[in-house]
């Protein structure tokens, strides 16, 4: 685990260095490159902004009404019958939408739990093992103009099915 | 698909709202969720600005060449529409590896690249096959570190912080191998469709 943690440490600053050498020795115009990349990285950001204002603002409405909370309660007592953790059911739910408010929550239990609980471990699997779908699939076609999003939605919203489903059931498994 | 899902958040949690009594919180959260997109944008520019900077210089020095020559093997089955040596191969690459590392901020950029390389391969405003399976593995969270989660875990003083990058990894490939396959019925269905 060490090792991965010094990987990740030092991946970042050794590749960057990288870079630099093999464009000075190949002679390019290195700063200047860049300038010109960074520019379009100007771009890209803003022109995500109003995709993620949209979502956002969307997501804030349902949470703040206390709709989202209602949804979820209704949800806890079906999903306990199949073996989900009550608890757990408000971060299922929550992360393929948003991002900081799973977040929260993941905190949140492992505050009130325990990192070492149950819970608090299947909170930290779950946060880990999957990703905001709506967020990614938004700000990604957003960004290059993708109208039709075809099947993508539902593929992503299966996989982060399967993925919530993998957490419980290894989490299970491994800390039961 | 995503009109639809978009407008009926917003219309149900202002309906509930209505009976809920909840009218002044909704009206707060409008204003602080547009300030929170606006700060989430802000804070990538600094991120896209440095990334997509680097990137352009690997792409100028071959960098990104040699990678995609190193890892197509491996990935060239899961995007057969992207020819041989095209840009968009590299930052596909540099998109999944920043992801196992759990540097989140840098994937971004790369991954936006990588969907601007692919549209240029698709031209239309409809989503391609690739680009579906691209996103279908970046939802699936592709981590093998989950960074964020380790730093919380420390904050509460776990006593191993670390023990669940295993369980993570195992889900992490469940769920990504789960999106590779839901991927490729999903797409032979719309052939067939057609």
């Amino acid at each position: 685990m060490a090792v991965m943690t010094t990987i990740s440490t030092w991946l970042i600053p050794c590749f960057i260095m990288l870079v630099l050498i093999v464009a000075t020795y190949k002679r390019v115009q290195t700063y200047e490159v860049f300038v010109e990349g960074g520019k379009e990285g100007i771009k890209m950001a803003f022109s995500i902004l109003p995709f993620l204002v949209g979502m956002i603002v969307s997501i804030g409405i349902l949470r703040a009404s206390g709709a989202l909370e209602a949804f979820i309660n209704m949800l806890t007592p079906f999903l306990s019958m199949i073996g989900v953790p009550a608890d757990i059911v408000p971060l299922a739910l929550i992360r393929p939408i948003s991002g900081t408010a799973a977040l929260s929550i993941t905190t949140e239990l492992i505050s009130a739990n325990g990192p070492d609980s149950f819970i608090g471990r299947l909170a930290s699997t779950m946060q880990g093992s999957t990703d905001t779908t709506l967020y990614i699939l938004t700000i990604y076609f957003g960004a290059v103009g993708i109208k039709k999003m075809r099947y993508a939605l539902k593929v992503g919203l299966i996989a982060d099915l399967i993925g919530i489903i993998a957490s419980i059931v290894i989490v299970t498994i491994i800390f039961g | 698909m995503v009109n639809i899902i978009w407008a009926s958040m917003a219309i149900i949690g202002i309906f509930y709202a209505m009976i809920n009594g909840t009218m002044d919180e909704v009206n707060k959260a409008l204003f602080e969720s547009a300030e929170e997109a606006v700060t989430i944008s802000i804070g990538l520019i600094s991120v896209m600005v440095f990334w997509l900077g680097i990137m352009k210089v690997a792409e100028k020095a071959g960098i990104l060449r040699r990678l995609t020559k190193l890892f197509r093997p491996a990935v060239a089955k899961l995007f057969p529409e992207i020819p041989k040596d095209h840009p968009a191969m590299g930052y596909i690459l540099s998109n999944f590896t920043a992801n196992i590392f759990g540097l989140g901020n840098a994937a971004t950029p790369m991954g936006l690249k990588a969907m601007e390389q692919m549209k240029q391969l698709s031209g239309t405003d409809t989503a391609s096959r690739s680009m579906i399976t691209f996103l279908a593995l970046n939802t699936s969270g592709l981590t093998i570190i989950p960074t964020t989660v380790i730093a919380i875990r420390m904050h509460y003083h776990s006593v191993s912080p670390t023990e669940i990058v295993g369980t993570t990894i195992v889900a992490t490939i469940m769920s990504s191998l789960g999106a590779i396959i839901v991927d490729r019925i999903f797409y032979h269905r719309s052939i067939r469709r057609e």
